[in-house]
């Protein structure tokens, strides 16, 4: 068991102009679960890397602990490590692999069998552990990597690195939530890496929002929702992500292509008024008159929510369809939520004067 | 066009991959095949382009028996999860091939190319080589080159399963519109509920090499013809319950017994399956017809839109999907009340119950 603490990190590969990883400090606390989560290339992974030892930073420092172990080796860590594929023995039982890594530190056996019996019951392994690994499903397979890491007494913390890949959507449903009870079991340090933003949402105490080697926001899963630091974060999380739209704001008011949108706050400063509002389809909904006037371009049913795609000028944005509203097509009248309608100057949140 | 499946069964080493489906796809539509996997999307696909033979049963193209003939012979162009490009020719020359090799003439390839590549937003991309593109763009590509050459049938095997969340998102958006103005035979594999109600069209769903229904997407989503076909197009997965109906009462477990209301207060004495969707277990408020049980919120997950609660109720964990961000802590005591007019009643085979329309 750790704490983490990133101290002044950065890193740029080998022959490579830009930065993988812009300038960072953080502090990962024993017994939280995280996700780093942002598109490919945005230095996720290079992160994640450093923290398990694998690259070492160009800069900056990694602390066990309080301990520099910034130059040690992953084995002198005590990370333990779930990747995208499973990694175990084919041809060993399930008992036999999750008994491994505690006979290679020369475990006595009845202690083995102890803690290998108790890491099988909380994955639901222990009808599994007579069997060869190779005739396991790869959920299950899976479930066993992580058993295999979860065995040893000495984790400082267990890493995954987009873990639920090749898992089926109804199977990633039960592995999700035996993360969770794992993770509560423990009390270890977790830290999940994926670009997929309801596996950071539904994983993580707080997910870190990251894009081109830079942390945009790190956050709890309801603030990323509900409040997003940066265009990007909005854009990101949700689905759809949040509509935004370049606007003139002076003072109380957004104009946006000839119409006067309300905001809820006032914003003096602004330079020359130019901003981006951005506001979530969940927050807009869409009525057969009134609000302002959009053009509707389809109405989808996606099984639990209808979700409209509509035109405001130049911009194509979302509402939603709230339930026993008809509308026919051509106009209708989007609403928004005013305590959920933000601004943004430079893609950053600007806060304004409450009214 | 029209390919049918008439009774195919395949075994493979010893087992059955697929059992007795029989499936007509017709020229213009756009065909989910939506299931886990080893449900048998693959294989089904593999039939229809001919690659495959069938252990029994018959392949008919236009009502004709096309069961040995091989792909060369048929008009098709495949999708697969792995993008799958030239990697020394330039985007033009990927979407182009399948027409060269055709030997269409010059002016008549350039028209397609563009007009492909207008349709996937490729236009600014087409000097590059695949290595210098994204995955989605990477992927649009493959796409582009499938319709490029009107081939009568298109099968994209789970095309977006390897792309980033927001490509995904992006592509779901596109690919209706493109693929409806392709007017082929097209069939679409996936394993995600949410891509087949985005595509529309029909749906089959499919489980452990059976064809369970096939229809319009969304009657299939809401009229489920069996209580595996509502399994396979639900995600949070179906929640479920047993309960044996008596008289004016439902019994739900050895203690408890609650009112049969809604769509339960018609059906005859006996035991049933109820199956209801994560949108019709609410927690707190009463629907105007309810079955409430006492549950215990084990896990809630938030996803942005929409928060998944887990809870416990001594009859089984369901989960419940809430809009927006819900607080709700585990261990917390909550009033669980599941939707009695639109849950789905199944007898012990499975199958749906008749509901009587009340008055």
């Amino acid at each position: 068991m750790a704490r983490i603490t990133l101290d002044g990190i950065a890193h740029s590969y080998p022959r490579s102009a830009t930065m993988a990883l812009q300038p960072l400090n953080h502090v990962w606390e024993q017994g939280r679960a995280y996700a780093l989560l942002g598109p490919s290339g945005c230095g996720k992974t290079t992160l994640l890397n450093i923290i398990s030892g694998l690259i070492s930073p160009s800069q900056g420092r990694v602390l066990f602990d309080g301990k520099d172990v910034t130059l040690l080796p992953t084995e002198q860590r005590n990370i333990a490590q779930v990747f995208q594929f499973p990694v175990i023995y084919d041809t060993m039982t399930v008992g036999e692999n999750l008994a491994f890594p505690l006979k290679n530190r020369r475990m006595e056996r009845s202690a083995i069998r102890a803690r290998v019996a108790e890491i099988a019951e909380l994955l639901d392994l222990t009808g599994d552990l007579p069997r060869r690994a190779r005739a396991l499903t790869v959920e299950a397979k899976q479930k066993v990597s992580l058993g295999r890491g979860l065995v040893r007494a000495d984790v400082a913390a267990m890493l995954f690195d987009e873990p639920l890949t090749v898992i089926d959507p109804a199977l990633k449903w039960h592995l999700r939530s035996k993360l969770k009870a794992v993770h509560r079991a423990l009390d270890l340090l977790m830290i999940y890496v994926t670009h997929d933003q309801v596996e950071a949402l539904t994983f993580a105490d707080e997910v870190v929002v990251m894009k081109d080697g830079r942390v945009l926001q790190v956050a709890s899963p309801a603030q990323l929702f509900e409040r997003p630091e940066h265009t990007f974060v909005g854009y990101f999380i949700g689905s759809p992500g949040m509509n935004l739209m370049a606007a003139k704001v002076s003072d109380h008011v957004a104009h946006v292509s000839g119409q006067d949108i309300e905001l809820g706050a006032r914003y003096p400063k602004i330079k020359n008024g130019d901003a981006v509002i951005g506001f979530r389809p969940d927050f807009a909904s869409l009525s057969p008159e009134g609000g302002i006037p959009v053009q509707v371009r389809r109405i989808e049913d996606l099984g639990r929510r209808r979700l409209a795609r509509v035109a405001l000028g130049p911009h194509e944005i979302f509402a939603n369809v709230p339930e026993g509203v008809s509308i026919g097509g051509g106009q209708a009248g989007l609403t928004i939520q005013q305590d959920r309608l933000f601004v943004y100057v430079d893609d950053e949140l600007v806060l304004g004067d409450r009214r | 066009m029209s390919i049918s499946l008439e009774n195919v069964t395949v075994v493979s080493m010893g087992e059955d991959v697929v059992t007795d489906v029989s499936l007509t796809v017709e020229r213009g539509s756009i065909n989910v095949l939506l299931g886990p996997t080893l449900a048998g999307k693959t294989t089904l696909m593999r039939l229809m382009a001919g690659l495959d033979q069938p252990t029994a049963g018959r392949i008919l193209v236009d009502g004709k028996d096309a069961t040995g003939v091989p792909v060369r012979r048929r008009s098709v162009a495949m999708v697969y999860q792995q993008f799958m490009n030239y990697p020394s020719l330039t985007v033009y020359e990927n979407i182009a091939s399948p027409l060269r090799v055709a030997r269409l003439d010059a002016g008549e390839i350039e028209r397609r190319v563009r007009r492909a590549a207008d349709v996937l937003g490729l236009e600014s991309l087409l000097d590059r080589l695949p290595n210098q593109l994204s995955g989605g763009q990477q992927q649009r590509t493959a796409i582009a080159r499938a319709i490029v050459k009107n081939a009568e049938l298109v099968l994209l095997d789970e095309p977006l399963a390897n792309l980033d969340y927001k490509l995904r998102e992006e592509l779901r958006e596109e690919l209706p519109s493109i693929l409806r103005q392709a007017g082929s035979i097209l069939v679409y594999a996936t394993t995600e509920p949410l891509e087949a109600l985005l595509l529309g069209g029909l749906t089959a769903t499919l489980s452990q090499g059976r064809l369970v229904q096939f229809g319009p997407t969304p009657k299939v989503y809401h009229v489920p013809s069996s209580l595996d076909s509502a399994r396979v197009f639900s995600d949070p997965p179906l929640n479920e319950l047993t309960v044996i109906k008596q008289d004016s009462s439902l019994r739900l477990g050895q203690d408890l017994v609650v009112p049969a209301v809604g769509v339960t207060a018609s059906i005859p004495n006996g035991v049933y399956r109820l199956g209801f969707r994560g949108d019709l277990a609410r927690i707190g408020t009463a629907w105007p017809a309810s079955v409430s049980l006492a549950a215990t919120v084990s896990l809630a997950e938030i996803s942005g839109s929409e928060t998944f609660v887990h809870v416990e109720t001594g009859l089984g964990t369901f989960v419940c999907v809430e809009r927006g961000v819900s607080m709700r802590q585990p261990g917390q005591s909550v009033m669980l009340h599941v939707d009695a007019d639109r849950v789905f009643v199944f007898d012990d085979t499975g199958s749906p119950v008749a509901i009587e329309p009340s008055a």
